[in-house]
């Protein structure tokens, strides 16, 4: 074991903060955290394990109690985790998970995340996984170190465990309250020296149990979250702002056409230039840097290159995707999953109904671009980062450059919007691998055409679907068929695949084979058909549209058609959209495995309780010539993902002199099991549910056959104030624990919460005017075209 | 390079910068103040916003050697160590997501409450139009600034 020297500044700082005089040196003397898995076997002394056998920054060993939680002689702790927070308040929601284990105070805890050398790897944030999947880990060592410290108080005060109480950090001897010592007291200051046990770090654990949901006292409260101030008031330290001594600026220069070999680099054009330093180039990889930021960008502008088109076209333009997706020959293909007999279902069915829908590439364009700042001295390679996924960085970024993992650090910042793209994040390996050719701390920061048009890209979708009504109106069958344009579907950071190594040339033997998403409910069908290929576009690598994760990957995409569909169903069978989706869920209930259809029967009935909705067939009736400019209506949308259950219902007005549509109000019923803070939560819906509402209204990434062509906010138009709702309304359906469920589980709240809801807006638009929208988005000439189309 | 003056938050300070570097660039790395972010660098995003004469101004297309009144970041608007309204207001009603646009959205906020202290809710939607969040962020935004005119009146 070897102990860690290097606090990052920010650490410190959040430390300070925290425990107002606690020096950088105090901490160290009384962190376990710097607990590491390094073999001593060969190694003469532990100190000796740090400089010769490892590098800098070897693996916090999440078997070791102290590489997650210290306690301080103040009597406060430390939680580490190796969990990176988006802004949806899972740092605040961890926090609360094991203080309540820990049986402390929440405002006397803090916590530490992401930071590859000094927390656990958890693998960062991704999939909705923080809460139903990692936060059980963390539970469990918070509850290992409370019956730690109780064994402690028993040996202290001779007497029996079960005859001390513990509360906020301090144990008492119950039958003499007098007698009592803290956490602090007994432990502040040293190491637990606690082996935990677990196959792997999902599965973490030691001796104690987590407590029954009835004795959890912090989770279900909804304390503020903890990063907010400093974000409002200015403080906050991002990843954008660091700051190193001898730090220079980068821009990159980007192939100006999709697929395009450099020829020739003049740089006599940019030599001159003040603060000039080096133009770096690898293959078709360029990135000019300078002294000072503004400096790079003017070089990197007036940088001359020759660039050669390549000798075919890298893929269709955006006007034209859809028929060349549907033309194309898939890459790949799932066997079908097959209920009953679709077939026959259709061919004996009283009505056939068949839709087809399109969703076009829509891209992350986080509000700022990617970015990192990498310091190469004493021969390891430290990154600053919001990568989300800091610890598949450090891999990628150590296979990259060729340098040992244990040289390797990622220390995790806050940064701009996660969702995924921070996930697949380029700037890192470009920072690190400029900071290798500089000699000196890189900061690089792409630009906003840069990061609109070549960030990562949530693929397009065309979806068939075929359903059949029996003459009463009964869903007899289903039929689902979905491409996705997914191929290549980029990793975390891999070292062979990030975008600056597709540039230098790096092309991996079989791409990965992508995937095109299902629908995700728990609906009743007898016969149904769920069907998926991937296709690929011309260009494969080096392309502005690489597919990758974009919130709830293809969860969208596939409901946007699935839940739309069924709509066009129940509006065949004239049957109220509500009551339709009940019907489906209520046809059987002897298959309900672990209540999945009864709990999706109570948030539909939730959400359009709280709606008020009213029974009806859609579409509404109007008067195409009396109704006025206006026309209102309202559209549900249901999903089960992962074990969450979410419905939303949204009311629409659509301006048929404009086509303009504006969702007035959302509504949305969520069952995540149990739940950690509410008012987090339903801040992460209301965000989560304007997202997806912008990718209905106006995302979606053109492009010629050269190169994208949305590269800006004007020509990439995003959600803006004036499209949000006049109100949102949220019910948590499991928003207390619940008492009859002692064991209820925590799921994942956040990407569900993005799947239903383009489809209940094209539901609502549809019952407003009558007019179904197959394609996002729906922006204004879209929309006025349809209506216009159907005579509205 | 030349040298320029300028009153930021009640200090004055001189930088020696290409005139027409733009202001953000000055604020963020030469005097320390990043409360302004990079968003876009054309002006459409709102993330670089201070305030100038009154004015919600986006930092990051304006030239620092055009600037010659004081100007106002995020750090300036807390007075005597208590949070403006508008910041107290964004912790009240919890509305960062990430947070990175946020600096833009408190202060167009504060430009648009300290012209027309009782806006309407179609005054904050068209004032705030052009302050972007991909967070979306809107909804909660609108909340906290209707809270704080409250009690800014």
């Amino acid at each position: 074991m070897t102990t860690f020297t290097k606090i990052p500044a920010y650490i410190e700082d959040v430390l300070e903060k925290q425990h107002g005089t606690t020096s950088r040196r105090d901490f160290l003397k009384t962190s376990g955290l710097l607990v590491v898995s390094v073999s001593a076997s060969a190694i003469a002394g532990p100190l000796a394990a740090a400089s010769q056998a490892a590098g800098p920054y070897p693996d916090p060993d999440f078997r070791q109690l102290d590489s997650w939680i210290v306690i301080h002689e103040d009597n406060t702790a430390t939680f580490f985790v190796g969990k990176t927070d988006c802004g949806q308040g899972t740092g605040t929601a961890f926090r609360q998970m094991m203080s309540d284990e820990l049986d402390i105070a929440y405002d006397k805890t803090t916590c530490i995340m992401g930071s590859t050398d000094i927390t656990v790897d958890q693998g960062g944030s991704g999939g909705s996984d923080a809460i139903q999947t990692d936060g059980w880990p963390m539970r469990r060592v918070a509850a290992e170190a409370r019956r730690v410290l109780l064994d402690m108080g028993s040996a202290r005060f001779g007497v029996p465990i079960d005859q001390l109480a513990v509360s906020a950090a301090v144990i008492t001897v119950k039958a003499d309250p007098s007698r009592r010592v803290t956490y602090g007291q007994l432990i502040g200051g040293k190491r637990f020296n606690v082996a935990l046990t677990g196959n792997n770090i999902d599965a973490t654990t030691g001796v104690a149990k987590v407590k029954p949901v009835q004795e959890l006292k912090i989770v279900g409260q909804s304390p503020r979250r903890y990063d907010i101030p400093a974000k409002v008031d200015g403080s906050q330290k991002w990843a954008v702002d660091v700051k190193l001594p001898g730090m220079v600026h980068a821009r990159n220069v980007k192939p100006p056409f999709a697929g395009a070999k450099l020829i020739s680099i003049d740089e006599s054009s940019v030599r001159r230039m003040p603060g000039f330093i080096k133009v770096v180039s690898k293959g078709n990889y360029v990135a000019v840097v300078c002294e000072r930021e503004e400096q790079a960008i003017n070089a990197s502008r007036q940088l001359k290159a020759s660039w050669e088109k390549p000798a075919t076209a890298p893929f269709p333009s955006s006007e034209d995707l859809f028929t060349y997706m549907r033309g194309s020959t898939p890459t790949s293909s799932s066997n079908p999953n097959v209920v009953g007999n679709p077939d026959a279902a259709l061919a004996g069915a009283a009505r056939v109904i068949e839709a087809e829908y399109e969703v076009p590439f829509q891209g992350h364009t986080a509000i700022g671009p990617a970015h990192a700042t990498a310091d190469p001295s004493n021969g390891q390679m430290t990154i600053y980062s919001n990568d989300m996924k800091s610890y598949g960085m450090r891999t990628g970024v150590a296979a990259f450059l060729g340098m040992p993992r244990d040289h390797v650090r990622v220390v995790w910042m806050e940064g701009p919007q996660g969702y995924g793209r921070t996930a697949a994040d380029d700037a890192g390996c470009e920072a690190a691998y400029l900071a290798r050719e500089i000699g000196r701390p890189v900061r690089v920061q792409w630009m906003r055409d840069e990061e609109t048009a070549w960030d990562t890209k949530a693929p397009a979708f065309t979806v068939k679907l075929r359903g059949g009504l029996d003459a009463e109106g009964n869903l007899v069958a289903f039929d689902y068929n979905a491409r996705a344009a997914d191929y290549n579907h980029l990793g975390y950071n891999e070292s062979d695949t990030v975008l600056i190594a597709q540039l230098m040339g790096s092309r991996r033997a079989r791409p990965a084979a992508g995937s095109a998403a299902t629908p995700s409910e728990m609906y009743v069908i007898p016969n149904r058909r769920i069907a998926t290929q991937v296709v690929s576009l011309p260009l494969v690598w080096e392309t502005p549209l690489r597919v990758g994760n974009l919130r709830d990957p293809n969860g969208p995409q596939s409901t946007f058609a699935s839940e739309s569909f069924i709509d066009e169903l129940a509006a065949a069978a004239k049957v109220d959209p509500l009551a339709f989706r009940l019907k489906l869920l209520t046809a059987s209930t002897t298959d309900d495995t672990g209540f999945k259809r009864a709990r999706s029967i109570a948030v539909v009935k939730a959400a359009a309780e709280a709606y008020g909705w009213d029974v009806r067939p859609s579409p509404k009736t109007f008067s195409a010539g009396g109704a006025g400019n206006i026309l209102t209506g309202r559209g549900l949308s249901y999903t089960f993902r992962s074990q969450t259950v979410v419905a939303q219902i949204a009311e629409v007005e659509v301006n048929r002199q404009t086509g303009h549509v504006w969702v007035k109000r959302l509504v949305c019923a969520h069952d995540c099991g149990l739940v950690i803070n509410p008012e987090a939560l339903r801040r992460t819906i209301e965000g989560g549910m304007l997202h997806s509402l912008s990718r209905a209204l106006h995302e979606e990434v053109q492009f010629d056959t050269e190169k994208v062509t949305s590269v800006n906010w004007r020509s990439s138009p995003t959600l803006t104030h004036a499209d949000a709702p006049a109100t949102v309304d949220i019910v948590l359906v499991n928003g207390d624990p619940n008492p009859n469920r002692p064991d209820l589980p925590h799921y994942g709240a956040g990407e569900a919460i993005c799947k239903p809801l383009i489809a209940a807006v094209a539901n609502a638009v549809y019952d407003a005017t009558g007019v179904r929208l197959r394609r996002i988005p729906f922006r204004d000439g879209r929309v006025l075209a349809a209506l216009k189309a159907a005579g509205v | 390079m030349s040298t320029i003056t300028l009153k930021v938050n009640g200090a004055t300070h001189t930088v020696d910068v290409e005139p027409l570097t733009p202001l953000l660039y000055v604020l963020r790395n030469d005097l320390g103040l990043q409360g302004p972010r990079f968003g876009c660098g054309l002006g459409q995003c709102g993330a670089c916003t201070v305030i100038i004469n009154g004015v919600a101004t986006r930092s990051c297309i304006t030239p620092t050697s055009a600037v010659k009144d004081e100007i106002t970041t995020l750090e300036g608007i807390a007075k005597d160590g208590k949070l403006h309204p508008l910041q107290q207001a964004w912790i009240d009603e919890q509305v960062p997501q990430c947070g990175f646009c946020q600096n833009g959205q408190i202060m167009t906020a504060k430009a648009l409450l300290d012209r027309n202290p009782h806006p309407t809710d179609a005054q904050i939607r068209q004032g705030m139009a052009g302050t972007l969040c991909r967070c979306m962020t809107y909804y909660r935004i609108q909340a906290a600034i209707k809270r704080a005119a409250q009690v800014v009146a």
